[in-house]
């Protein structure tokens, strides 16, 4: 929000372009609740939004202790945004801790408006301060706006016969009334919303919606704040626009799949950080002919899913890293059936418990390759939360035409984050579905009808799904090797290979778009020298970042791919027109690998698995680099990653641990620069 | 045929589900062309026998009958019997059965496993399938021991037991697999002898007109690992006379609303001990002997009865330990469908639309 941005209208409101703001309390102030509410005003106004919450893995963390501030980020645009913003302009602060993990993030010069209450001898102590922060300066450089929210939030709900521990409760709202106000967002929608979620608590919801109220009017009525901002709606295309969280998007594609397909949904699933959401949307959907398993375990869940394929389902399972470990076994069980389903995998950091509500994109590899033999499926990942809808659609329409598991990649920062979705009329959906097997599809030798289970669609190489109830066509499947048309149990070994090289060949035909490049500069060859790809989530922060090098004048192209396996046929050719291929990503480069496997073209690598998405700055300075170097000099090894003008940075872990060894000084570089990007060889 | 199931579902309610207009199914129906290779003498052979006999009784289709098993040798049996299968993987095949089962009531789904798929990795399955009251027809081979894997002991074997993986005995305590299904919550258990067709039979019919989870334990021996002798009751010998607990007795058969007595002679029965209210052995002629009632809903009854056998009998006894009317996870499932629809399926695009959208004009 640099308040340089726009004029001040005569109003005494100032219009904004955009404003990054961040809400930050403890793990129970309901700041997941107040941002994403924020959020949903903003984009009922018209708004672009952008969403980050970011919570610890604890459901309650020490109260007032760093490790329990919750946070939830936004960004708010008057145009096309699609990244939560790398710094608040805007910080709210229900406590020292929220302040104190939070204040290193936010912009010079940045707003801060926090809630004096708890700044006490015991909360700055809880929260590791040795002085008051609001007393020893460090605070001057920011707009401050010290307020006691709770008290002024308690006061206002007085007449509400809460206890006083929920009378305090209500200061998230209060918060929200006076951020709305500021922002000239209306909190009627707010409101509504507050009556339906309390309506069997009357009191709670009269109180909550009297904290709102007075926190407008505080912003109102109290000379504290000059000025009010705006931020004007932003141009989207024409249609019917709702607020979508990754999850809920994931979790509506797979209902419009089924119908799409005329099938029921089931839904296998077993509780697991972040993908809980998908079971919790889909299970409210019963009226929709949604049938959702809460099964005893990973296995089970999918076990129940093949089960329900099996039976004529649209079978589905979600989960996330480390229930995909578990369930590897019955995903290469689904793959020598050829049984159509759907295996979401909300990516968190890993290994292991990893770090549960943060993101990652360290499952390709496992997603790719994860299972024993050879197991081939498609693999496809969502780009932004709205775009989990059109991907879940995908993953489905694959699974539905070629009879196989079909891994869709999400991650918690899709699952979490939130942005404008443009609702689809119903027939923009695509056409998906299976024609099952009625018919007996041969005659054996003495010319009685069979069916063949396993003889297969020439184009597709689909085999033909029979499901139970249907007379004649009654046949036995299983993990054991398949006779190639019977699906008889077979131990021969040609027949394994002709099988093994089968399933390999349908998932290498399935179709899938050509890869797109995305360069104002010209068509592959003849615009910029240096393409960034990315997959999944870094779509946002990697587009946005190429705009912002294109604004200073420099030549990037930009493509992501939504295919991870197969992949677009063009993808070689496309990545050679480039002198450099940079791919950053939230793992040490395992699309990187994948590429020059693949396609036998190595790329340049910058990594970070830091559990939250890239900044946007931070890959704006790196391609930057990258562009620079090719331009200098073209051996991008010594350009490519320099910080700080230095020969070889961001962090070659080879470099720096043969520094440390040698004792040289590299640890100043490589703290500076958190990321590890590698040069694995010129071209 | 609808994916659903629904409608046929509620059509063949009144009728033998998928019979109508068509000649009664025969066991050549039910039976595949394919080679049964099971050991000879193995009891797995007798088992099938009595499914493809059974089946063709109970009424349904066989592409109504779907049968679902995991790893081990009888869990081959799906290739042998001409129904819709699954030879899934290993510990698993309830999952996959449930997957089946809840969306289809249509369907009768019977699930094959043995001592080791089901009580050991499959351990967890097993106790949440009974738990849950799906509409699953268990059948548990017990031969006490991993075949298929090479004679390796199992959580069914008894302590002591010299195997390849335990040469010098094995250490662990085993399971009894009816204590471990009551214990689960199941409300149809059952024990049989592989070598008893006319009690597998009785007991196989039984379990399939149960509406809910039936686990049946069909005991056996395996005839390459670990054989077992058969012991019809009342072959033995001398030392019978004397000892409740002689293994040449055979098994107690337990038969609903009659005493439970036993021995060459009914000399012996099964009392209750008024001092401590529990299971024991006593006189045949006691007029306290327990008079049999498998639908006691209190399961401790059958608890104590199915851990007589580690205290003083040779071993458990065969029969219905339980069987209880609780509605299915299945009946359920489908209710809760049923209610949340009835006006027809919801429109999907005031879904995807919601509550909070906004117009944004062209």
């Amino acid at each position: 929000m640099p308040t340089d941005q726009l004029p001040e209208r005569p109003d005494g409101v100032r219009r904004l372009e955009n404003v990054v703001i961040r809400f930050a309390g403890d793990s129970g102030d309901g700041m997941q609740l107040t941002g994403d509410r924020f959020g949903a005003q903003a984009a009922a106004i018209g708004n672009d939004v952008a969403t980050l919450p970011n919570y610890p893995a604890e459901i309650r963390a020490p109260s007032g202790t760093v490790a329990g501030v919750s946070s939830y980020q936004l960004h708010i645009a008057d145009h096309d945004i699609t990244t939560p913003g790398d710094q608040p302009d805007v910080l709210i602060a229900m406590n020292p801790a929220a302040l104190r993990a939070n204040i290193t993030e936010l912009r010079p010069g940045g707003v801060i408006i926090l809630d004096t209450d708890s700044f006490t001898e015991l909360g700055l102590d809880k929260a590791g301060y040795e002085v008051d922060p609001l007393t020893d300066g460090s605070l001057d450089s920011y707009q401050l706006f010290a307020i006691n929210l709770t008290g002024l939030a308690s006061a206002a709900v007085a007449d509400h016969n809460l206890k006083r521990k929920d009378a305090a409760r209500t200061k998230n709202m209060y918060a929200l009334g006076l951020v709305s106000w500021m922002f000239s967002q209306p909190i009627e929608d707010t409101a509504d919303y507050l009556r339906k979620r309390f309506a069997s608590k009357p009191d709670v919801q009269a109180a909550n919606i009297a904290a709102l109220r007075a926190g407008w009017i505080y912003g109102e009525t109290t000379e504290a704040f000059a000025t009010v901002y705006e931020v004007k709606p932003a141009a989207l295309p024409p249609g019917t626009y709702r607020h979508m969280k990754g999850n809920k998007g994931i979790a509506y594609g797979l209902v419009a799949a089924a119908h799409q397909a005329g099938m029921p949904l089931f839904l296998g699933a077993y509780p697991i950080t972040p993908a809980s959401e998908v079971l919790h949307e889909l299970s409210l959907l019963t009226s929709y002919d949604v049938r959702s398993f809460q099964a005893e375990d990973e296995i089970a869940a999918i076990g129940a899913a093949i089960g329900g394929s099996f039976a004529g389902m649209l079978g589905v399972t979600v989960t996330s890293g480390p229930g995909m470990a578990l369930k590897s076994e019955a995903i290469g069980l689904a793959v020598i059936m050829e049984m159509p389903l759907v295996i979401v995998n909300v990516q968190r950091g890993g290994p292991s418990t990893g770090l549960p509500t943060k993101t990652e994109q360290s499952d390709l590899l496992q997603a790719l390759y994860g299972r024993h033999g050879e197991a081939p499926l498609p693999v496809i990942a969502a780009r932004s939360p709205a775009d989990g809808f059109a991907s879940a659609l995908e993953a489905a329409r694959i699974a539905l035409a070629y009879r196989t598991p079909v891994i869709l990649l999400s991650d918690s920062y899709i699952a979490n984050g939130s942005e404008p979705w443009r609702v689809p009329e119903l027939d923009e959906l695509p056409d998906i579905g299976i024609e099952l097997a009625t018919e007996p599809n041969a005659v054996d030798e003495v010319g009685n009808p069979v069916f063949l289970p396993y003889a297969r669609d020439p184009a597709t190489l689909a085999r033909p799904l029979a499901i139970p109830g249907t007379p004649g066509l009654a046949h036995r499947i299983g993990g054991l090797e398949k006779q190639d048309l019977t699906g008889a149990v077979s131990y021969d070994a040609d027949n394994h290979d002709l099988m093994i090289r089968t399933r390999q060949s349908k998932i290498d035909g399935v179709d899938v778009p050509p890869l797109e490049v995305d360069d104002p500069a010209g068509p592959p060859g003849s615009g910029a020298d240096v393409l960034v790809i990315g997959w999944g989530s870094t779509w946002g922060p990697i587009g946005e970042a190429c705009r912002q090098v294109r604004a200073d004048g420099l030549k990037v192209a930009q493509a992501h791919l939504r295919h991870l396996a197969p992949l677009p046929a063009n993808l070689a050719s496309v990545l050679s027109e480039y002198h450099t291929v940079l791919v950053p990503e939230m793992n040490l480069g395992q699309l990187a690998g994948h590429l020059r496997r693949e396609t036998l073209i190595d790329t340049v690598g910058y990594n970070q698995t830091r559990g939250m998405p890239f900044q946007v700055s931070e890959l704006a300075s790196v391609i930057t680099r990258v562009i620079q170097g090719v331009v200098d000099d073209d051996t991008p090894e010594q350009a490519a990653v320099g910080g700080n003008g230095a020969a070889k940075v961001v962090g070659d872990v080879t470099a720096r641990l043969t520094a440390a060894k040698a004792g040289v000084g590299a640890g100043g570089k490589t703290t500076v620069t958190h990321s590890d990007a590698t040069r694995e060889a010129g071209r | 045929m609808s994916p659903t199931g629904e409608a046929e579902g509620a059509a063949r309610a009144e009728e033998p589900a998928g019979t109508a207009g068509r000649r009664a199914p025969t066991v050549a129906d039910f039976t595949t062309a394919n080679e049964v290779r099971w050991c000879p003498g193995c009891g797995d052979h007798a088992i099938l026998s009595t499914m493809r006999g059974l089946l063709p009784a109970l009424g349904v289709a066989p592409e109504n009958t779907v049968v679902v098993s995991g790893i081990g040798c009888s869990s081959r049996l799906p290739y042998y019997l001409d129904t819709y299968g699954i030879h899934s993987i290993h510990g698993r095949a309830p999952t996959f059965a449930t997957g089946v089962s809840i969306n289809r009531p249509d369907l009768s789904v019977w699930v094959v496993t043995g001592d080791g798929d089901a009580l050991s990795i499959g351990g967890n399955h097993l106790i949440h399938a009974l738990r849950r009251n799906v509409n699953l027809k268990i059948l548990l081979f017990n031969n006490h021991i991993y075949g298929l894997t090479k004679g390796q002991f199992s959580p069914a074997s008894k302590v002591g037991t010299v195997s390849p993986s335990s040469p010098h005995g094995s250490l662990d305590y085993p399971f009894n697999p009816i204590a471990l299904a009551l214990g689960a919550g199941a409300t149809f258990v059952a024990r049989t002898i592989d070598t008893d067709r006319r009690h597998l039979t009785a007991t196989l019919t039984a379990a399939a007109a149960h509406k809910g989870a039936a686990l049946i334990e069909i005991r056996q021996g395996c005839p390459t690992f670990n054989n077992i002798p058969r012991q019809p009751r009342g072959s033995g010998g001398a030392t019978t006379e004397n000892d409740p607990a002689s293994p040449e007795l055979g098994p107690i058969r337990l038969s609903p609303g009659l005493p439970i007595v036993f021995g060459p002679n009914d000399q012996w029965g099964i009392v209750r001990d008024p001092n401590t209210g529990e299971l024991v052995v006593g006189n045949g002629g006691d007029p306290r002997v327990v008079v049999h009632d498998p639908g006691t809903q209190n399961s401790t009854y059958a608890y104590a009865l199915s851990r007589l056998a580690e205290t003083a009998l040779g071993e458990a006894p065969i029969g219905v330990y339980r069987s209880v009317s609780q509605p299915s996870f299945d009946q359920l499932f489908q209710e809760r469908l049923a209610t949340a629809r009835p006006g027809g399926r919801g429109e999907l695009r005031s879904l995807l639309t919601g509550s909070d959208s906004w117009v944004v004009a062209g």
